[in-house]
């Protein structure tokens, strides 16, 4: 028992070493995809047939080639740019909507409240992965197409949040001043309720780009996503199953890409949830 | 108990004919729908194709269809398999076994390792162990399914030659060994997301529970501190696990899917897969439709689990 008194403290040290790795890990991620492709001395769609193959560290290729000999590194780089692209604007999307569905069933209640909530659990009833391919292979493949179904799939969880966390607020003494002030229904929605809000909204955002950069890879890895030549982890992937054999790397390279981003993602997701919301916080 | 009995079974009734709505707008409002099949062949005439929306009754109006749909899902009629023509209930009863075998598999697996790491992790709190794991979880929870399966035919079967890369068994082969060297693989990877779920629960239960009044009173009395986590604590804290069962079937279910991808295991995901591949709606619409109402069931029976096992849930 005696750890008792500095266990907190080391506590928040870890918390924040792994929220402080993830940040900086995003950050370098980010910076390399979308700078990184200019210091190159190759392009992501050149083909090199007498390249093919070459294993990471071998030559002029940092990280090798593909089964055409383009080069590993510039196309996780671009790869790399569309799954941070997808999984942010998912996200944003995603949120939007959540918070909308969330603030209006938790503002107005009632009927309207109940029937927007009871569509909420319905729409969590399908599993994720079902819905998003059976979307998927609906509508044309494409980077829109892609983040607009990711967005359709993974608003339900926010709008529980805000739905929650709307419900109580507007009971309490802030919101109802402002009522008897005269400030009109959305006015209370986005000034008063929404911001009060925003701790556990950051954490789910925060959780929900991993989520999205996951799913994106995965459709894309079934051939309904992001489609050649534009590269994306997932469908880097899909091509490198055949190739496990003679060339592992090529399966290798994306996945530790995605692990990567993916995890820091959630551990910054972890992080701000400590920081930001004692009562949420997780032991 | 009644009470809550009826409760619950009415919101379930209610969820099933949401979830039947929900189901049935994507799969009639999507660009396409249930035509475009036809449509893409380049030999069919207007005319053909008036013909066969007329014959499949996909000329009326959307509530009318939908509810003599829903109508014989209750009577156990989900359509024919564009495909083959085969009743869409038999298709899927046809590769639910192989997708019940993997996810038990795996769910037991899950539950061994993550009890007990769980557990572990929340009895020695912080220590190196318990840091590790929460660290371990929260990549294994970021490791991309399909991938961590590939990596696992690499390093088993092409690397190693363990164990055999695809497939339920080998032809010719059924012998019970067989099965479960086929089975290995991809139970370990869909066991590696759902372990790290149960090991998080399961430690967050064991703290709720360690600070509890009774753990005091009996470490009070001077019962050993072995005896008070085994009897009193663990009891206590596994008793809520039951609703996680319920809670992470979606989960179980989607991450079946991508396991059996990889694996070309026959069961209800690469059914799915090769429907939609196909446009054979009705198989689509009917593994959407069992999958959901699985998930549905599933929280049902965990809800009412926990409620004959904690007395306390019926009240509330």
């Amino acid at each position: 028992m005696s750890l008792a008194l500095s266990a907190p403290a080391f506590r928040r040290f870890r918390r924040h070493r792994l929220a402080a790795f993830g940040a900086a890990t995003i950050v370098l991620l980010t910076l390399g995809c979308f700078l990184g492709p200019f210091l190159l001395p190759f392009d992501d769609t050149t083909i090199d047939v007498m390249n093919r193959f070459a294993p990471p560290l071998s030559g002029a290729h940092v990280l090798g080639t593909d089964e055409l000999g383009r080069d590993m590194l510039a196309r996780l780089m671009m790869g790399g740019r569309v799954s941070l692209i997808v999984g942010f604007t998912a996200m944003a999307i995603g949120m939007a909507l959540g918070i909308l569905v969330g603030a209006v069933a938790g503002f107005h209640g009632g009927w309207l409240g109940a029937a927007l909530m009871r569509f909420v659990d319905a729409v969590l009833c399908f599993p994720t992965i079902f819905l998003l391919l059976a979307l998927a292979a609906l509508v044309s493949p494409g980077l829109l197409s892609i983040i607009i179904l990711i967005a359709a799939t993974s608003w339900m969880d926010v709008a529980r949040i805000v739905e929650g966390q709307v419900k109580s607020l507007r009971e309490r003494d802030f919101a109802v001043a402002a009522q008897v002030l005269g400030a009109s229904d959305a006015r209370i929605i986005v000034h008063e309720l929404v911001p009060n809000a925003v701790a556990p909204i950051v954490v789910a955002a925060t959780l929900n780009v991993a989520r999205a950069i996951l799913l994106e890879s995965y459709v894309s890895f079934l051939g309904y996503g992001i489609q050649p030549p534009v590269p994306s982890w997932g469908n880097m992937l899909n091509n490198a199953q055949i190739y496990l054999t003679s060339a592992p790397w090529l399966a290798i390279l994306p996945g530790l890409a995605i692990t990567l981003a993916v995890t820091s993602f959630n551990f910054l997701g972890d992080g701000l949830r400590d920081a930001l919301d004692p009562r949420m916080r997780a032991r | 108990m009644s009470g809550f009995l009826a409760r619950r079974l009415g919101q379930s009734l209610v969820l099933l004919v949401l979830v039947s709505m929900v189901g049935f707008a994507i799969l009639h409002l999507a660009p396409g729908g249930p035509m475009s099949q036809f449509a893409s062949g380049s030999d069919m005439t207007q005319e053909d194709l008036d013909r066969i929306a007329e014959q499949l009754g996909l000329n009326r109006p959307l509530p009318v269809q939908y509810a003599e749909w829903f109508w014989r899902m209750l009577q156990g009629d989900w359509g024919r398999s564009y495909r083959d023509g085969e009743a869409v209930l038999n298709v899927i009863g046809s590769h639910l076994g192989a997708t019940l075998q993997l996810m038990l598999t795996a769910t037991l697996l899950a539950i061994i390792i993550g009890v007990v790491i769980g557990t572990l992790g929340a009895i020695r709190r912080h220590s190196i162990f318990d840091t590790l794991a929460t660290v371990g979880a929260m990549i294994a929870l970021s490791i991309p399914t399909f991938w961590f399966g590939l990596v696992a035919i690499y390093v088993f079967s092409v690397w190693l030659d363990w164990l055999p890369s695809g497939n339920r068994f080998t032809p010719g082969d059924g012998s019970p060994l067989d099965l479960l060297r086929h089975l290995i693989l991809p139970a370990m990877v869909l066991a590696l997301v759902e372990t790290a779920i149960w090991s998080r629960f399961m430690r967050s239960s064991m703290l709720d529970v360690v600070n509890q009044d009774y753990i005091r009173t009996a470490r009070a009395k001077g019962v050993p501190e072995a005896r008070i986590l085994l009897r009193h604590a663990f009891r206590n804290a596994a008793l809520p696990m039951i609703t996680v069962l319920g809670l992470q079937l979606p989960t179980l279910l989607g991450g079946a899917l991508v396991t059996e991808t990889v694996f070309t295991w026959p069961g209800m995901g690469r059914l799915f897969l090769d429907s939609i591949s196909y446009r054979d709606y009705p198989v689509v619409m009917g593994i959407l439709m069992f999958s959901a109402t699985l998930v549905l069931l599933g929280s049902l029976l965990a809800d009412l689990l926990h409620a004959v096992a904690d007395p306390r849930i019926r009240l509330g």
